[in-house]
C-alpha cells in the first residue's frame, strides 16, 4: 500500500486555490457520461449527491432506510461551526483551522483541516439558500453560540435541531435531482461488497433489504458516506442501524483504515437506566455554553440536588480549568466525569452520572430565555427521565459518540483503492484525534458540498469513454462472494441471538478501549474479541431466509464486521503508545491526568492494510508534520 | 411489569395479516416502549420463531422512522414519537394492541413495517428551493426577521413520521404537505417558486392516494413535533392563490405555473 497523501505545495492558504486550478477538469456536456454511485444520504452522502448531480455526473444513490431524510445526521442537534467572523470577536480561518488542529491533539493533516476552514463560510451560505431557518437575531441577522474548545462564537444553529435542518437541506436539494432525473434513488438497500477491477474501485454490490434480492451496480466512481462505527460498543448515541458494513468491506478490498482507535466519548449524554438499555441519547453540547457541571463535594451527600447549598458543590470543571471552564474540549470534560465517578462523587443510583445545572442560567437569563434556547433539549430529558430540568439539575454521563478514525483518503478524499472516496464520518482525514462540537456537520458538508465535486473530476478525466458496466467477471464473482456469506450466516444454526453478540463485543470494547486504555486491557481484549468471533461463527442464529425482509440478518452481518474491527481498534490503541484527545492510555498521562502525547514517535497516521481474516494487519505510517500550528500540549487552563 | 400484547403479524404486503397475543413477565418501567419490543423480539428468537419487524432509528425522536398505532393512537400516549414512549406510560397487567400506520398511500411491508415513499416523492415534485451548489450569496445579505424564521421553522420540523396520515379517517397527508410548503413560502428565499411549488406538491399528494382533509384536526393531535393546522390554512391559501394567478395568467395567455 502506498499512501500518498497529494498535499498540494504551496502556503496553506492558497493550496486549495492551487489544488482547484492545476487538477483536471470534465467539461460539462462530458460528465453526462460518468457514473457515479454514492453509499449513504446522509449530509455527506446527500450533499454529494445532489451536487454532482447538479454539476451533470449520473448519480446513483443508496441508503439503507426507507428515506434519505432518515440518515443519522438528522441527530445531530447543537450547529455548525463557521468563520464569518460575524460576531466581530476575532475569529477567522486562520483560527478555525487551528483551533481544530489543537482541539484535534496535533493528529490531524494540516492542509485538510485548513480547507475545512476556509469552505465553512460558503456552507452557512448555501444552506441558508436552501431554506435552512438558522437562528436569528431580532434584527433578522443570523446568531450565533459558542462551543466546547473554542473561545469565539462561529456556531450556527438551527433551535436545538441543527443536524435535521441541514440534512432536510440537502435531502431536499437531492430530492430536486431525483425529480429532474438526474438521480437514481435506492433506499433500503446495503452494499455489502466494493467491486474492484484492476485495482479499481468500479461498482458496488447491494441487498434490497425489502426482498433479499442481490445486485450488482457499476460505476466509474464509488462515494462511501456511510458514516462512522461507534456501535462497535454497542451502547452508543448512534443510531441503531448505523453500521461499519460498507467501509469494512471496502477495507477488505484493500483500503486502509486511518486511526481506529480515534473515537469520540461525548460528556453529556444521559446515564444508563438498566440493562434493557438499547441506544444511549446525547443531549447537545452547547448545554455546556449555560450549564454548569458540579458534583457534590461530600462524597455520601443524601440530599436532592436542588437542595445541596452552593458550598457544597464542586464545580470541578470550572475550579480545574478556570480559563475554559465548562467549556474544554469533549474529551477533557469526558474524563474528569470519568475520574470524578471514579473517585467517588458520582451521582444517581449508578454511581456514574454528574449534574448539569442550569440553576444560574435561570437566574441570570431568566426562564423564558433558557426555554428558548433549550426549551426542546430540556422537554426531551423530561420525556426520557420524566425529570424537569428547569427544576432539578440534570444528570450527564459520557457516551461514544463519534469516530474520528476511518477510511483513509488522501486530499481528493480518495482511499488507497483508486476510484473509491470517502466522505464525511467515513474518512479519517480532519478531526485528528478528538473532534470539536459542531465540527461533524461542518466537514460532512464541506466534502460533499464543496470538495468532492472539485477533486472527483482529477480522477475521472483519465476514464472519458471508458465504458463500465456490470457484465465483467468480476462483478459476479463479488456477488457470488456475498450470496456465500449470506448463506454462512444463516447456516450457522446456533443457540444465541445476534444481538448477543453485539452485547458483549460491546463490553469488551468499553471495558479496555472506551475512555481509557491499558496495555494489558488491550492484550485481553484482543484475545477476548478473537474468542468471541470464533464464538459467534459457531453459535449464532438467524432466523429466517435470506429473500424476505430479515432484520436479525441485516444485524447479524453488521455485528461480524464490528467483532473484527473491534479487534484492529485494539490493535491500534496497543500500537499507539501515548495519550492524545480520544485515545488515552494511562500509562502515559501528566500529573494533571491530562492526555501526554508522544510527537516524536507517534506524529503519525496509523494506518492499517488488510492482509486476510486470520493474517495480521499490516501498519502503514503517514507523518505528519505542522509547519503552521505550533505543536504544544493541550492547555485548557 | 407483566404485560400482554396483540401485535399485528403480517408476511408481507399480499399477506391478509392478524393479530397475535405474546406476553411479557419481567419488564422495568423505565425501559422504552420499542426496548420493551426488543426484549420481545430476543424471547422469540430464542424461541426459535421469527421476531417483529418493526422500525427505528435514532429513539431519540428525530429520524421518524418508528412509528406504531399503539392502543388506537398513532405513536401511543402523550406527545412525542413511539421511541421517546417509556412504559412508566403504562400499568403492570395491561393489554397493549400494537398495529402499523394504517392507510392506503402506505403499503404494509412486513408486520408493522409500512412503505412511506410517497412522501419522497411529494417533496421530489418541489419541496425544495432550486439553488444549485455555490450560487449562493452571504447568508446574512437578506434580513429575515425572527419571527419569520420561527414561522418557517414550525413547519420546517417536521419528522416525516406520517402519524398525521394514520390519524385522519381519510389518511390524507395534508399536514406533511402542508409543513413542508410553509416551511419554504414563508422564507424570502422561498417565494420565488411558491405558485410552481405548492401546485405541483398538492397534485402529487393527490396522486399518491391521500385522501382530502376534512378539518378534524386528529392530525394535530398526534403530530410527535407540534405542526400545527394553521400550515394547512396556509396551504390552502397559497394553492388558491397560486390557481387564481394561474386562471388570470392562462386568460392572458401567459404561461401556467406549473412544470
Amino acid at each position: 500500500m502506498i499512501l500518498d497523501s497529494k498535499i498540494p505545495e504551496g502556503p496553506i492558504e492558497k493550496k486549495w486555490t492551487k489544488h482547484k486550478f492545476d487538477g483536471s477538469l470534465v467539461n460539462p456536456s462530458n460528465k453526462r457520461k460518468f457514473d457515479i454511485i454514492v453509499v449513504g444520504t446522509g449530509l455527506a452522502g446527500g450533499s454529494a449527491a445532489a451536487t454532482l448531480a447538479e454539476l451533470g455526473y449520473k448519480v446513483k444513490s443508496f441508503c439503507i432506510q426507507d428515506s434519505p431524510r432518515r440518515a443519522h445526521s438528522i441527530a445531530a442537534q447543537g450547529g455548525i461551526n463557521a468563520a464569518k467572523n460575524y460576531q466581530n470577536d476575532g475569529d477567522s480561518v486562520y483560527r478555525l483551522f487551528y483551533d481544530t488542529v489543537k482541539g484535534g491533539d496535533y493528529r490531524a493533516r494540516e492542509a485538510n483541516v485548513y480547507r475545512l476552514a476556509e469552505v465553512s463560510a460558503n456552507i452557512i451560505d448555501q444552506c441558508t439558500a436552501q431554506g435552512v431557518p438558522f437562528a436569528r437575531e431580532y434584527s433578522g441577522y443570523l446568531a450565533n453560540r459558542s462551543f466546547g474548545g473554542a473561545q469565539v462564537s462561529r456556531t450556527f444553529y438551527a433551535r436545538g435541531q441543527t443536524g435535521q435542518q441541514l440534512l432536510i437541506g440537502a435531502y431536499q436539494a437531492l430530492s430536486r435531482q431525483i425529480g429532474l432525473g438526474n438521480v437514481e434513488l435506492f433506499c433500503r438497500h446495503e452494499m455489502l461488497d466494493l467491486v474492484t477491477i484492476d485495482g479499481h474501485a468500479r461498482g458496488i454490490v447491494t441487498r434490497n433489504l425489502l426482498n433479499g434480492e442481490l445486485a450488482t451496480h457499476a460505476a466509474h466512481a464509488v462515494l462511501l458516506c456511510t458514516g462512522g462505527y461507534s456501535n462497535v460498543f454497542n451502547l452508543s448515541t448512534n443510531g441503531m442501524g448505523s453500521n461499519v458494513t460498507a467501509s469494512w468491506r471496502c477495507h477488505k478490498r484493500g483500503a486502509g483504515f486511518a486511526n481506529p482507535c480515534f473515537t469520540q466519548i461525548h460528556p453529556t449524554c444521559l446515564p444508563q437506566s438498566g440493562p434493557h438499555q438499547s441506544k444511549l441519547t446525547l443531549m447537545s453540547e452547547s448545554l455546556r455554553n449555560d450549564g454548569r457541571i458540579w458534583v457534590p463535594k461530600n462524597k455520601d451527600e443524601k440530599r436532592p440536588a436542588n437542595q445541596i447549598p452552593e458550598e457544597d458543590r464542586d464545580y470541578y470543571l470550572e475550579r480545574i480549568y478556570p480559563a475554559f471552564g465548562n467549556l474544554v474540549p469533549r474529551d477533557v470534560a469526558s474524563r474528569a466525569a470519568k475520574r470524578m465517578c471514579d473517585d467517588g462523587y458520582g451521582v444517581n443510583e449508578t454511581g456514574l452520572a454528574v449534574y448539569l445545572d442550569f440553576k444560574s442560567a435561570i437566574e441570570r437569563m431568566g426562564h423564558a430565555a433558557v426555554e428558548k434556547k433549550y426549551g426542546n433539549l430540556f422537554e426531551m430529558y423530561e420525556q426520557i427521565t420524566g425529570d424537569n430540568p428547569y427544576e432539578t439539575p440534570m444528570m450527564i454521563y459520557p457516551a461514544v459518540h463519534y469516530t474520528m478514525g476511518g477510511v483513509w483518503v488522501d486530499y481528493n478524499l480518495m482511499t488507497s483503492v483508486p476510484g473509491l472516496f470517502a466522505l464525511g464520518e467515513a474518512n479519517f482525514s480532519d478531526h485528528g484525534a478528538n473532534r470539536l462540537g459542531a465540527s461533524a456537520l461542518m466537514q460532512g458538508l464541506a466534502d460533499g458540498y464543496f470538495v468532492i465535486p472539485n477533486t472527483i473530476g482529477n480522477y475521472l478525466a483519465d476514464f472519458l469513454n471508458v465504458e463500465v458496466d456490470a457484465s465483467a467477471p468480476e462483478f459476479e464473482e463479488t456477488l457470488k462472494n456475498v450470496q456465500d456469506f449470506t448463506e454462512r450466516l444463516l447456516n450457522v444454526n446456533g443457540d444465541k441471538t445476534p444481538q448477543f453478540f453485539h452485547r458483549e463485543l460491546g463490553k469488551i470494547m468499553w471495558e479496555y478501549c472506551g475512555m481509557s486504555r491499558t496495555l494489558e486491557g488491550l492484550n485481553k481484549a484482543i484475545d477476548m474479541i478473537q474468542e468471541l468471533r470464533k464464538d459467534f461463527w459457531e453459535q449464532v442464529r438467524v432466523p429466517g431466509d435470506c429473500k424476505d425482509i430479515n432484520q436479525a440478518l441485516e444485524q447479524a452481518g453488521r455485528i461480524s464486521d464490528f467483532i473484527e474491527l473491534g479487534e484492529l481498534m485494539c490493535k491500534d490503541a496497543l500500537n499507539r503508545e501515548e495519550s492524545c484527545g480520544g485515545h488515552f492510555r494511562e500509562e502515559y498521562q501528566t500529573e494533571n491526568n491530562e492526555a501526554l502525547r508522544n510527537d516524536e514517535d507517534y506524529s503519525y497516521t496509523a494506518v492499517w492494510e488488510f492482509k486476510g481474516l486470520d493474517k495480521e494487519h499490516e501498519l502503514h505510517k503517514e507523518p505528519l508534520t505542522f509547519d503552521y500550528v505550533k505543536l504544544a500540549q493541550r492547555n485548557y487552563k | 411489569m407483566k404485560l400482554t400484547l396483540k401485535i399485528w403479524r403480517q408476511k408481507n404486503a399480499k399477506d391478509a395479516g392478524g393479530f397475535k397475543s405474546y406476553k411479557l413477565d419481567d419488564i422495568s418501567e423505565h425501559s422504552s416502549f420499542l426496548e420493551m419490543l426488543d426484549t420481545l423480539n430476543q424471547q422469540i428468537m430464542n424461541s426459535g420463531d421469527e421476531p417483529i419487524v418493526f422500525e427505528s432509528d435514532c429513539r431519540e425522536g428525530i429520524c421518524g422512522v418508528c412509528g406504531l398505532v399503539i392502543n388506537g393512537v398513532p405513536h401511543g400516549p402523550g406527545r412525542g414519537t413511539t421511541c421517546q414512549l417509556h412504559m412508566r406510560s403504562f400499568k403492570d397487567g395491561d393489554e397493549i394492541t400494537i398495529e402499523p400506520w394504517r392507510a392506503d398511500a402506505f403499503p404494509i411491508m412486513k408486520d408493522l413495517m409500512v412503505d412511506r415513499s410517497a412522501f419522497d416523492r411529494i417533496i421530489q415534485s418541489g419541496g425544495y428551493i432550486s439553488v444549485n451548489t455555490g450560487s449562493a450569496r452571504d447568508a446574512n445579505e437578506k434580513l429575515i426577521p425572527q419571527k419569520d424564521i420561527e414561522k418557517a421553522f414550525d413547519g420546517a420540523q417536521c419528522i416525516g413520521c406520517g402519524a398525521c396520515v394514520a390519524a385522519c379517517k381519510n389518511a390524507s397527508a395534508n399536514l406533511f404537505t402542508a409543513a413542508k410548503v410553509s416551511h419554504l413560502v414563508v422564507l424570502p428565499q422561498g417565494k420565488v417558486e411558491r405558485s410552481e411549488r405548492v401546485i405541483n406538491m398538492v397534485e402529487q399528494h393527490d396522486k399518491e392516494g391521500f385522501g382530502s382533509c376534512s378539518n378534524q384536526t386528529e392530525c394535530e393531535a398526534v403530530c410527535p413535533v407540534g405542526v400545527t393546522v394553521s400550515n394547512i390554512s396556509r396551504m390552502n391559501r397559497e394553492y388558491a392563490r397560486a390557481k387564481v394567478k394561474n386562471f388570470f395568467n392562462a386568460t392572458r395567455g401567459g404561461d401556467k405555473c406549473k412544470k
